[in-house]
């Protein structure tokens, strides 16, 4: 492989295990691997291998047992919990299986609320949601609720809102899981374009292999181990 | 704002929880400040007794009463400004049902001493001059529609007979706390009546109102007086008006006590009501919540959130509640006029209504709010699918 690219996440020596009762499952052991900047990575695996687990990991909503977890250079497992919410709010962008939108709230607000976290006046706020919904060719639904959408809709609305603040990394976990085939497909369209175009990393977990075609690295997690392609 | 906005639209997502819960609400409120004015109108003769004024009774009991002869005396104390005779008639107009108080006083230092009771000067010269007059409170003589110059006749209980009086005045309160609902006559009449048919029960009294000078001598004063009477046939206590007024609820206290016991429980009910509706409200959404945190909002912004929520549904219900009270109020008020001559929503209430709410939407939010704050974000998000 040829590192031309600056890293965006580093991770060494990675270990994970939950606590159930007095068991201790070990699902991440001695992970280690590197993302460069603008890469689409898919990450594979069989079902309960630990992927969704090495994601929020990345994403620095879980904390690891062990090992070095840097992210555009900071090594977001010396944060605290504080240090760590402020860091998501301005390098993490999620998109989830579900969509997880507010469905109070329509597709322009969803796509706001991570932006009254910085510091934008309501103008300049309005000027990022507008332009974000015009990446994901939503421009005409903004005043729709989550309810008055499609499933393949709704995830272009999250996508937005992952994309608004304009973080350091996306992540996806299964984001096309609960599409039909077509909404899917655009679904990756839109997330290589973001790549392609806007120089976005994005960091995927799937068990669909179509899914996985879109990405540039493809990585399996099996039985706490990583294989690459 | 925006914040604000998202409390509101939560707040009323789930609408015939939102709409039962703020239901709840107002009735507990309105339940609660009937009750609370209950308590107050028991209290409203404390409430409405004067610093400066003192009784003297027959020291054994209410029922016994002092020789009239005590009056010159106790007017000689230090202190005292005036002082009258005053009896507690018991007389029934028409039926039992009709109750209302009605006194023997001595028109000039009674009204002297209650500066309260504000009469015409052309009805106070009428009362004064008419011996065989009587005044009433505006709101008695509304009940009854008896007009100035009417005869009134009362079947005496203590004092037997049947006794005419000629109405002469009509009086206002000075304050929302003043009985609008007295009947007062001369003491004179009475005891020259008494003179004639039992001879052995004239010139008794049942008690004296005093006024005094200074009311930080109230306690001074009244042991100067029960002094002068010491060893006699009739001994005197003198207590404050306040001291007396509580004498005569001490009685029922015990009730008083339930009323305000029961009151606090209906707080409490509602309390668990929300609580319930907010934990479940919280509960339905703590994927969102993870997904807030995961955005990197904070517990201040969930905190805010849910507290914001259960504090706008228990402000609704309060608002209502407090509305429904005085229209509520109202109707209690004429319906129980003869037990309550005083029914008066106090401002201490509204406050108290507003205090339950806020304690109301602050403790059912705790809770919730604590689970929401401390959930890990991947099982918050993991709970949507
Ligand atoms: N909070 C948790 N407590 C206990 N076990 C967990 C928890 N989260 C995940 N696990 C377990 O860890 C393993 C990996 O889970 P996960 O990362 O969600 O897998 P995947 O996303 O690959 O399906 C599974 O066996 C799962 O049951
Ligand atoms: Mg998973």
């Amino acid at each position: 492989m040829e590192n031309v690219k600056p890293l965006i996440v580093e991770i060494k020596n990675l270990s994970k295990s939950y606590r159930r009762g007095s068991q201790i499952i070990p699902v991440l052991e001695d992970i280690n691997i590197e993302i460069p900047e603008g890469e689409f990575l898919a990450l594979m695996g069989p079902s309960g291998s630990g992927k969704s687990t090495l994601l929020n990991l990345i994403a620095g909503i879980d904390k690891a047992d062990s090992g070095l977890v840097k992210v555009g250079g900071i090594d977001i497992a010396a944060l605290s919990e504080a240090e760590l919410a402020g860091w998501r709010a301005g390098n993490v962008g999620f998109i989830f299986q579900f969509y997880n939108l507010i469905p109070v709230l329509t597709a322009f607000e969803n796509v706001e609320l991570p932006l009254l976290l910085t510091g934008l006046s309501k103008k300049e706020r309005h000027e990022h949601v507008e332009m974000a919904l015009r990446v994901v060719n939503l421009s005409d639904r903004m005043e729709h609720y989550p309810a008055q959408l499609s499933g393949g809709q709704q995830q272009r609305v999250a996508i937005a809102r992952a994309i608004v603040t304009d973080p350091t990394i996306l992540v996806a976990d299964e984001p096309t899981g609960d599409l039909d085939r077509v909404s899917a497909k655009e679904i990756l369209e839109l997330m290589e374009r973001l790549v392609r175009e806007l120089g976005k990393t994005i960091i995927m977990v799937t068990h669909d292999a179509r899914a996985a075609e879109k990405a540039h690295i493809i990585v399996h997690l099996e039985k706490g181990v990583l294989s690459f392609e | 704002m925006f914040i604000l906005k998202l409390i509101l639209k939560n707040a009323f997502r789930h609408k015939l929880r939102t709409s039962l819960t703020i239901l709840g609400m107002t009735i507990a409120i309105l339940a609660f400040g009937l009750l609370r004015t209950v308590v107050d109108a028991w209290y409203a003769g404390v409430a409405a007794s004067s610093a400066s004024r003192l009784v003297t009774r027959n020291a054994i009991s209410l029922v016994f009463s002092l020789p009239i002869s005590y009056k010159e005396k106790i007017q000689q104390v230090e202190g005292v400004k005036v002082v009258s005779a005053g009896s507690w008639f018991g007389g029934i107009y028409i039926d039992e049902k009709n109750f209302f108080a009605n006194f023997a006083v001595e028109p000039k230092p009674y009204l002297e001493l209650y500066p309260e009771i504000i009469l015409s000067p052309e009805h106070f010269q009428a009362f004064v001059r008419d011996r065989k007059s009587a005044i009433a409170g505006r709101k008695l003589i509304d009940k009854y529609g008896w007009k100035i110059g009417d005869i009134i006749t009362l079947k005496g209980t203590i004092f037997p007979g049947n006794w005419d009086f000629v109405l002469r005045g009509l009086y206002k309160g000075r304050d929302k706390g003043t009985d609008e609902t007295m009947f007062l006559f001369h003491w004179d009449y009475l005891n020259e009546t008494m003179k004639k048919t039992v001879p052995r029960r004239a010139d008794q009294t049942g008690f004296f109102m005093i006024g005094i000078k200074y009311p930080e001598l109230a306690s001074e004063i009244s042991v100067a007086i029960d002094k002068l009477f010491k060893n006699s046939l009739a001994e005197t206590l003198t207590e404050t008006e306040k001291a007396f007024q509580l004498g005569f609820i001490s009685m029922t206290e015990a009730i008083v006590v339930a009323i305000q016991l029961v009151s606090f429980v209906i707080i409490i009910i509602i309390m668990a009501v929300v609580a319930n509706t907010m934990s479940m409200t919280t509960r339905e959404r703590i994927g969102e919540y993870a997904l807030l945190k995961s955005m990197g909002f904070g517990g201040r912004h969930i905190t805010c959130l849910i507290f914001g929520e259960s504090l706008i549904i228990t402000s609704i219900g309060c608002v209502f509640g407090i509305i429904a009270t005085f229209p509520v109020a109202d109707i209690f008020s004429t319906a129980l006029s003869t037990y309550f001559p005083i029914f008066n929503i106090a401002p201490a209430t509204i406050y108290m209504d507003i205090a339950a709410s806020i304690v109301v939407g602050t403790v059912a939010a705790l809770f919730p709010t604590y689970r929401s704050v401390r959930i890990r974000i991947a099982d918050g998000l993991r709970r949507i699918g």
